[in-house]
């Protein structure tokens, strides 16, 4: 059940923030009002569709200015949609991370959940935020103006969500493709078949938006509450984690993206949204705790 | 008070977040993000 509606939430807010037909028939992109904010996830703000901008695209655009201004709307941005939902937003909102869960129901190759070298890959998105979004955006000039690092020369999104339909629809811009091109098609297609294998590659080893909303993931507002008392260690929801977590890991890992397989796989229920001890002393927890009770 | 103890990591969160967006919008940052979004990007589709 819980896989349903996640899926039903992640088509429709893919649809609904990517819903400007207009661009992806013509080649054009959306240039209202709504592109004053960012939606939370991932989503190129050069896709045909998108209403909204994309938060790390945002970023960079204010590092990219002339001299250095503290960026404080985006990190206003982040510390709003972080402290309440922190990676829930990975998990549950993000269009490219819906393309890489839908790769991964491919039923090709034995299915594993990270990489090799995990311990060390996880570390990768930290990397690519400092080195590609930050330090990047501030000191590699293209000419005379400073790039967006982290979209030139890394976001597969951008590649997939915007440059694909742009470039099928506009002819003017599919003559003007390079060298650069070439590479980030290269980086998406090396993304794709990894997602068929491994659980959501990019999010878990090069995502920047995925390593800032995880560092809210410990105090968010929106936490998956394990009742300890009520467990009975079977171990069902380590081995649904897709992220390979453990049950002290759960919620408060800045892995965790809240999918919510380990509440659905847990035979006790105790494990749930919400914060702590939120659901003390409801009817329900005090009907199972008598239960076990007298079960022993 | 109680729901402020379990509550007020993330209430100081949100209230930090809406302070800072607002500084941001106050020095013409949503601006800036809009010039950008509405011109194609050429280095996120890999032309620029």
């Amino acid at each position: 059940m819980m896989k349903k509606i996640r899926l039903t939430v992640q088509l429709l807010f893919t649809i609904i923030t990517n819903g400007y037909t207009y661009g992806f028939l013509n080649g054009k992109i959306y240039r209202g009002g709504l592109k004053y904010v960012c939606v939370p996830g991932l989503n190129c703000y050069s896709c045909p569709g998108a209403f909204a901008s994309c938060p790390i695209g945002a970023l960079q655009a204010l590092l990219n200015q002339q001299g250095f201004q503290i960026p404080f709307a985006m990190i206003g941005f982040f510390f709003l949609f972080g402290s309440l939902l922190g990676r829930f937003v990975c998990g549950w909102l993000c269009p490219f991370g819906l393309v890489q869960d839908l790769l991964h129901k491919i039923p090709v190759f034995r299915k594993k959940k990270t990489l090799p070298f995990h311990r060390y890959l996880k570390y990768g998105k930290y990397a690519v935020l400092l080195l590609l979004v930050g330090v990047g955006s501030m000191f590699l000039f293209g000419g005379f103006a400073k790039v967006p690092a982290f979209c030139k020369y890394l976001c597969p999104s951008g590649t997939l969500l915007g440059a694909i339909p742009l470039l099928s629809a506009n002819e003017s811009l599919r003559s003007q493709i390079g060298g650069l091109f070439f590479w980030k098609f290269g980086i998406l297609l090396l993304i794709v078949i990894l997602s068929i294998k491994y659980f959501r590659p990019f999010c878990q080893y090069l995502c920047p938006l995925g390593a800032i909303y995880g560092l809210f993931n410990r105090f968010s507002l929106v936490q998956i509450h394990w009742e300890k008392e009520r467990c009975i260690s079977c171990k069902a929801c380590e081995r649904a984690c897709p992220a390979a977590l453990s049950i002290a890991e759960i919620s408060r890992s800045p892995e965790c993206i809240r999918c919510g397989k380990c509440i659905e796989a847990c035979p006790e229920a105790c494990l749930h949204f919400g914060r702590s001890g939120k659901r003390e002393g409801t009817s329900e927890n005090i009907n199972l705790h008598t239960k076990k009770g007298a079960e022993s | 008070m109680g729901f402020w103890r379990k509550n007020r990591q993330w209430l100081c969160g949100v209230l930090a977040g809406v302070i800072l967006l607002a500084i941001g919008a106050a020095q013409g940052q949503l601006a800036v993000i809009w010039q950008k979004a509405v011109m194609i990007c050429m280095e996120c589709i890999g032309i620029g």
